[in-house]
């Protein structure tokens, strides 16, 4: 054990690696549960976590070290950030819209 | 803020970004997980800008600070306007859209890092294996921008929805790519001439294009889920080359839901992923008659008016509505409500049967009749909903026409056999709306159309709808 978290530390690339490995499993496990009613803000939702890489256009965009690669960045917190606030509102939209029968409540399902 | 306070809030927001998919298991508490997933978002963005002011000694931080407000500012107002104005039907094109824009995003991540770390040769973190990811961010984000723009493009209706091939068309997409991959190696070996990460830019914009391109407008649900993946894992990609470990989880995260529905969209229509991106499916050779499927030897149809049919409505003692996107192309959800309400207030049993491709992404049509304010409890997915046609007095089958072909399961021929459809010709009465006795997508004729048992009411979906709502007041 001790051989392998050592091996991880000298290894940034393999502790990445784990990192994504173990993330997709969970992921996984995760959505799977998600029934087919809610696929569509599924999508959104997902696709809104995937604006995090807004916070890696933050960090290029904040670096000076040259003009076009802080553009470069910017043009990145743009698109992202479209991506995060779009996804997450139109997710929220959706998601409202989705209501239980009053009827069959009471009415014990069909 | 230090930095490993800044790690303990990124590693709440992970938390918050599964807590907050966890709770999508139910519609009841998934509006309270989409916050969740926001508030993840919000701190870690705000982590991370937090950083920097402690750091920002340096003037031109936070001259570049003010530029990430400015810009954020903008694009959250485009963001917002986009997410309240779309309507519902076009909600394929819009996460296409926002996909294009995350793939877009990645690769300017990568390349603005690779940027930077090239006017310090040598510096720690673009060594080692950062050059090659950082090309292959570049890579599945680029085609993440062209194939979403395509998808988007053709869902919207803007280019030719038909596949666009050419002969070769495999071979120009392999080359694309096997060129992509040997200047990701050039560039990991060659790794302070930052030309070679710009050469895999063109070459892999155009893959995107040509790729998606290639793909029917039909399966295009398919191919925005995949797409989704892919710009997860972008995402993925560009945080390794920015040394930052929530783009890493969160976009490992989305590619496996991608993935995952993208699995679903091709079981649906039992199809490979690989037959959905090469086969070009529903070109204009298998496509066969195109308007008219009535081509072959004269069959009848039985043809009524909308007072039959709501005689047999509201004589039944259930029935199942199949909407299909016909449906929400005549905009008659709300309608189709109303006609469930007045059949409901008879004491008929009406549930819905939502076939997994029945919109145009996975469950499209879920949300198009939760919109019109239909409980989703009386909405049931295909394995759920297929046992109850034998019972049913009436499948109503409005708009929708390959989902209900009895020859996916009989008729070994036909381009859809195999396809899991919903059993509505083991219903006593079918009544099909439709606007003329063309074929689906598949470009095959439906044998239950020429069923015995089948009442067809041509027209729009909305008009046929309302008169039966008149017809079954009026009784």
């Amino acid at each position: 054990m001790i051989l392998h978290l050592a091996l991880l530390s000298q290894s940034p690339a393999l502790l990445y690696l784990f990192i994504f490995v173990l993330a997709a499993f969970i992921g996984f496990e995760v959505i799977t549960k998600v029934p087919a009613t809610l696929h569509t803000p599924l999508m959104s939702g997902s696709n809104a976590i995937s604006g995090i890489v807004l916070v890696g256009a933050i960090l290029v965009a904040g670096q000076d070290e040259t003009t076009f690669g802080t553009l470069l960045g910017l043009l990145g917190v743009f698109f992202a950030t479209i991506n995060v606030v779009g996804g997450f509102v139109v997710t929220d939209r959706m998601l409202r819209m989705f209501k239980k029968d009053k009827r069959s409540e009471k009415g014990g399902g069909a | 803020m230090s930095l490993s306070l800044v790690g303990f809030v990124y590693i709440l927001s992970i938390v918050a970004f599964i807590l907050g998919l966890k709770r999508l298991a139910s519609p009841k508490t998934a509006p309270a997980g989409n916050l969740i997933g926001a508030f993840g978002m919000g701190l870690a963005v705000l982590a991370t800008i937090v950083t920097w002011s402690s750091h920002g000694v340096d003037v031109s931080v936070r001259h570049n600070l003010v530029w990430i407000f400015v810009v954020m500012a903008l694009a959250s107002a485009v963001g917002w306007v986009l997410a309240k104005k779309i309507e519902m039907t076009a909600m394929p094109q819009l996460v296409a859209a926002f996909n294009a824009f995350g793939g877009l995003a990645s690769a300017f991540v990568a390349l603005g890092e690779v940027t930077h770390a090239q006017a310090h040769p040598g510096i720690e973190h673009i060594t080692g294996s950062v050059p090659a990811v950082a090309a292959l961010s570049v890579i599945i984000g680029a085609i993440t921008f062209t194939g979403s723009f395509v998808a988007f493009a053709k869902l919207q209706g803007m280019i030719n929805t038909a596949p666009v091939t050419f002969p070769g068309i495999r071979w120009v997409n392999g080359a694309l790519l096997l060129v992509s991959l040997v200047l990701t190696v050039v560039f990991a070996t060659n790794m302070d001439n930052q030309g070679w990460v710009w050469a895999v830019l063109p070459f892999a914009l155009v893959l995107g294009w040509t790729a998606t391109n290639a793909i029917g407008g039909a399966d295009m649900p398919v191919v925005v889920a995949l797409l989704n993946s892919f710009s997860g894992i972008a995402a993925s990609a560009a945080g390794y080359v920015t040394d930052n470990e929530p783009l890493v989880v969160a976009g490992a995260l989305v590619g496996a839901s991608g993935i995952i529905l993208t699995a679903i969209m091709c079981r649906g229509m039992n199809r490979t992923l690989a037959h959905v991106l090469f086969a070009a499916f529903g070109t204009a050779d298998s496509a066969g008659g195109g308007g008219s499927g009535a081509g072959g030897p004269a069959r009848t149809v039985r043809n009524f008016t909308p007072e039959d049919g709501a005689i047999l409505l509201a004589n039944a003692r259930s029935v199942i509505v199949v909407p299909g996107y016909g449906l929400a192309v005549a905009q008659a959800q709300h309608n189709v409500r109303e006609l469930a309400d007045l059949l409901i207030a008879k004491g008929v049993d009406v549930k819905y049967a939502i076939h997994p491709v029945a919109g145009r992404m996975p469950g499209h049509m879920n949300v198009l009749l939760a919109e019109a304010n239909v409980p989703y409890d009386q909405l049931l997915d295909l394995d759920q909903v297929n046992p109850y046609f034998e019972t049913a007095d009436v499948a109503l089958v409005i708009g929708a026409n390959d989902v209900v072909n009895p020859s996916a399961r009989s008729d070994p021929s036909s381009p859809i056999y195999g396809m899991p459809i919903l059993d509505a010709d083991k219903a006593r009465n079918v009544i099909i709306l439709k606007r003329s006795l063309g074929t689906g997508f598949a470009g095959t004729d439906n044998e239950l159309f020429f069923d015995p048992k089948t009442m067809m009411l041509f027209g729009d979906a909305k008009k046929t709808v309302l008169a039966l709502v008149s017809e079954v007041k009026a009784l």
